[in-house]
């Protein structure tokens, strides 16, 4: 039967987007703490973590987010561990976060002079101290219009969890076209949501960045 | 209970593979070269005298640019034969994916062709060059050499974003691995050798392209 694209049919693809906003702010969050540790490992004094945190950065960024998501929903059956779409998405977005949060905050670590370093060394602070009191608040200034513009990306690529199966702004906008045969208008109103998300963000992103380029 | 591995079940399948790979590849390079085009167009117009022309492509490149790939590609597949348009998947695909492309590299270009300054121009008048020696030596060269790093990273993503285009079942590597998925059963295995197969075609490109800049950009500019 072919429904007719009422107020309910907006209502659904509305509340989609609770689920986008979740996912994405899970996903924030979680990559950024794993993104912390690889930024940390990136720029570490060890060879060998130094090269696994760019093997794993080298590897998300370097395959589709898509591949990725079906590789932890697929994956963690096979080692014994029955997920949810929702869980799989969620790991699969946080390690996707990690590895360009870890990537964007290894610039900023960098972009940090070498003097600030070498003076708390000087001074005797140890390398967490150094890390939390010196290096890690100027880089974290430094790459805050960057981590906006890749959230920007992550609420954009939360939509490729549809394809897994699990239901939030893009999947309620499909479902919706299917039933009332508006793809047109489902789709239309999903764009236009995303963009009430993203835009601001985007501009956000660039004020800072334009702030930042004025100042330096 | 313990999985077994068998990737050897895929053997078969390898020339289905490929011939992803290759339509990936050829996916993105086509998406790349109009998008560039589209690019160029959007930027020019971007600086255009008329207000209406300026808005327009302003908010063709923020619309591409705020929502999600995925939704866009829905958009033109399944919403215009509503309208009366109807594309094949792979029409549609290279559609969506040009138009994406567009406008991501509108901004690149903006930022190669806002780098040179009206004096270098002036300077290659002064010194009795000809129109299109100033603009193959002062213009197109060094704006060339600034967004060469930017563009080739737009081609690697470009390259990654065709994997989406599966959603409509246009045929490439993804969408072909979908098919093998169905027939042999072997999810994990097929989607570890897909991602492998995107990490390869990703290393090389970005491989030959940081060749290609090192060989044909280097020369001193200060």
């Amino acid at each position: 039967m072919i429904r007719l694209f009422g107020s309910n049919e907006v209502l659904f693809i509305l509340a989609g987007i609770q689920w986008t906003l979740l996912l994405s702010l899970i996903a924030f969050i979680g990559g950024g703490v794993v993104g912390l540790i690889i930024a940390l490992s990136r720029t570490s004094t060890l060879a060998p973590l130094r090269a696994i945190a760019a093997g794993y950065i080298d590897f998300f960024q370097g395959t589709p987010l898509l591949m990725q998501l079906f590789l932890v929903f697929y994956g963690m059956p096979v080692f014994g561990v029955k997920v949810s779409p929702w869980t799989a998405v969620t790991i699969g977005l946080t390690l996707h976060a990690s590895a360009f949060l870890g990537e964007i905050w290894r610039g900023g670590i960098q972009a940090v002079p070498r003097g600030q370093t070498e003076a708390a060394r000087a001074l005797g602070l140890r390398y967490a101290s150094r890390m939390r009191d010196i290096v890690l608040p100027q880089a974290l200034r430094l790459s805050i219009a960057p981590t906006v513009g890749f959230l920007v990306q992550l609420i954009k690529g939360t939509s490729l969890a549809s394809i897994v199966g699990f239901v939030e702004l893009s999947r309620s906008a499909q479902i919706v076209a299917s039933t009332t045969y508006k793809p047109l208008l489902a789709y239309g109103l999903a764009a236009l949501l995303y963009f009430v998300i993203c835009f601001p963000l985007s501009r956000f992103s660039l004020r800072l960045e334009q702030r930042f380029a004025a100042k330096t | 209970m313990t999985y077994k591995f068998d990737f050897a079940v895929l053997a078969p399948y390898w020339e289905m593979f490929l011939r992803g790979c290759w339509q990936t590849i050829s996916l993105a390079a086509i998406a790349v070269v109009l998008g560039l085009v589209i690019g160029i167009v959007a930027m020019l117009a971007k600086r255009s005298p008329i207000r209406a022309v300026r808005l327009f492509a302003t908010s063709y490149i923020e619309v591409i640019r705020n929502t999600p790939f995925l939704v866009q590609v829905m958009f033109i597949f399944f919403g215009l034969p509503t309208l009366g348009i109807s594309l094949s998947p792979w029409t549609a695909a290279i559609l969506a994916l040009s138009l994406n492309c567009g406008a991501f590299a509108a901004e690149i270009i903006r930022g190669g062709v806002e780098a040179i300054s009206k004096g270098q121009v002036e300077a290659g008048t002064a010194l009795g060059l000809k129109p299109l020696q100033i603009f193959r030596f002062i213009v197109l060269k060094p704006a060339l050499r600034i967004i060469f790093p930017a563009l080739s990273g737009q081609f690697i993503l470009v390259l990654l974003t065709t994997s989406i285009v599966s959603s409509i079942s246009a045929e490439e590597l993804a969408s072909i691995s979908q098919s093998i998925d169905a027939e042999t059963f072997r999810s994990f295995e097929v989607y570890a050798v897909a991602t492998g197969l995107y990490f390869g075609l990703s290393l090389i490109f970005s491989t030959a392209f940081k060749a290609i800049n090192r060989i044909y950009f280097s020369y001193p500019v200060r």
